[in-house]
């Protein structure tokens, strides 16, 4: 009988409590910078697309939200001729920024992606590449990786070693 | 001695009433959000007020659908007993000197005999619906209600004792120097637990439980009809609180403010003191319940009688 006596005078102290509601569109609610939010594609220190159109964050994606066609510029360097994600059924799990190789894909904390039309969800690769390199300042595929494109011989790439000769190694 | 002018009191109780119960939907969601550190509806119209024009504009438009498998007739009249059995109580209640629809003088009777009547529409809401969990549901409410019914009228009577009339305004009056929860406390606090489980609130909801029986005799209710179930429960607890004023709170009586201020005031103490149960409160078991009422809450009237009618009769 005490106790009951107890709960409710503990429940009307609760009146003098601070709300913890987040009145949401007037009060904007902290969100980390990893919170996993609208997909972009970021661009490489030098302005050039990270995107290699590996098509592995297509493979990863679990709802298949994701469509790219890949293509070469004169250079060699692959790139996505297009780049499509189906924001109506993405789930922003995720997995396709584990899944890059080039830090090119990348979620945001941004998760205001209300829209009057399906369609209107359907974001091409202008809607999706920004400017800048995101997450990751500094990264450049290309000039780490020892893949050979115009303007980039073998073993020119950051800490890369000078391709051995096969025919000096015959005994 | 009735109102000089019926028709504008039954109209004024009737209109005040049932737009207050309303605006209690509303009351109850912020002060249940204000004890659960939240804010609760607060967008539509000043503090989101015109939430209940909202409400009732949704369910006076919803489908109103009675299902194949209810006994039809019942189904529609039950709804209405409640109401009417509510709004019936509410005649005989002396808002202020001269704010009466009828003054009878055996008001407090005519009270009881309402309210124990409001039961039938709980029993065959659940009857009529055809569905076994509205029958638990309505078995509960007969149950619990007629157990209840037989210690709130004993409670009482110890104020009736010390007033020496059955008529409202009688009791009122004879809290001019003292409120009658003073000398009748244990009477007070019974009619009080009498009351919640009379108008179904929580620690008492059984007959609606929502985590076992669905939503007890109403889940089968749709559209308007469960709205006069839902305003016969706010009406109901009004009625409890504006009962408890007058029995135990002196009514009107309060000095320096208007007499109409001060039962308004007193009521809505109460029916903030009924939500804050609510908020805090978890609910009884069925057995419990039971014994509860039989072998603790009514042997206690009892002696609350003997007492006061021994005391009374003492100093007689």
């Amino acid at each position: 009988m005490l106790s009951l006596l107890r709960t409710i005078w503990s429940v009307f102290l609760h009146t003098f409590r601070r709300r913890v509601t987040i009145q949401y569109p007037e009060e904007k609610p902290y969100l980390a910078p990893r919170t996993r939010g609208r997909i972009i594609l970021s661009r490489d220190p030098d302005g050039g697309e990270r995107c290699v159109a590996c098509h592995l964050c297509a493979v990863a994606c679990p709802v298949d939200c994701i469509s790219l066609q890949a293509t070469e510029d004169e250079n060699g360097r692959r790139y996505p001729e297009f780049f499509r994600i189906n924001f109506s059924r993405c789930i922003l799990c995720g997995y396709c920024e584990e899944a890059c190789p080039t830090y090119a894909i990348q979620l945001t904390p941004d998760f205001e992606m209300s829209e009057y039309k399906r369609q209107n969800l359907v974001y091409e690769k202008e809607d999706l590449l920004i400017d800048g390199p995101g997450k990751y300042p500094g990264y450049n595929f290309w000039r780490v990786s020892g893949v050979k494109i115009g303007g980039k011989e073998k073993g020119e790439a950051e800490n890369d070693a000078q391709p051995v000769d096969l025919r000096r190694l015959l005994p | 001695m009735t109102s000089p002018y019926p028709f504008a009191s039954i109209l004024g109780v009737l209109i005040v009433a049932l737009s207050l119960s309303a605006l209690l939907i509303w009351v109850e969601r912020r002060l249940l959000a204000l004890w659960q550190d939240r804010y609760g509806p607060n967008r539509v119209g000043p503090f989101g007020l015109l939430q209940v024009v909202a409400d009732m504009i949704k369910i006076f438009t919803k489908e109103d659908w009675i299902p194949p498998f209810a006994d039809k007739t019942v189904f529609i009249i039950a709804p209405a007993i409640i109401m009417v059995t509510v709004l019936l109580s509410f005649a005989v209640l002396p808002i202020a000197p001269g704010i009466i629809v009828v003054d009878l003088n055996i008001a407090l009777l005519f009270f009881l005999g309402m309210s124990s009547l409001g039961v039938y529409s709980i029993v065959l809401a659940g009857w009529a619906s055809g569905n076994k969990y509205s029958l638990l549901g309505g078995l509960r409410a007969a149950a619990q209600m007629i157990s209840y019914e037989v210690f709130m009228g004993i409670s009482l009577m110890g104020v009736v004792l010390l007033a020496g009339s059955f008529s409202l305004t009688a009791i009122v009056e004879a809290q001019r120097n003292r409120w009658f929860v003073l000398p009748q406390f244990l009477g007070f606090v019974l009619f009080l637990i009498a009351g919640m489980a009379e108008a179904r609130r929580l620690p008492f909801d059984l007959p609606e439980a929502e985590a076992e029986l669905v939503a007890g005799f109403h889940s089968e209710y749709s559209g308007m009809k469960f709205g006069m179930f839902f305003v016969g429960e706010y009406l109901g607890i009004t009625l409890i609180s504006s009962m408890t004023t007058v029995l135990f709170f002196g009514g009107w009586m309060g000095p320096w403010l208007p007499p109409l201020v001060w039962f308004l005031l007193k009521v809505f103490a109460f029916i903030c003191f009924f939500i804050l149960l609510r908020a805090s409160l978890p609910r009884l078991r069925f057995d419990q319940l039971m014994s509860l009422g039989w072998k603790v809450m009514l042997p206690l009237a009892l002696v609350n009688l003997v007492v006061t009618g021994a005391v009374v009769a003492a100093f007689k």
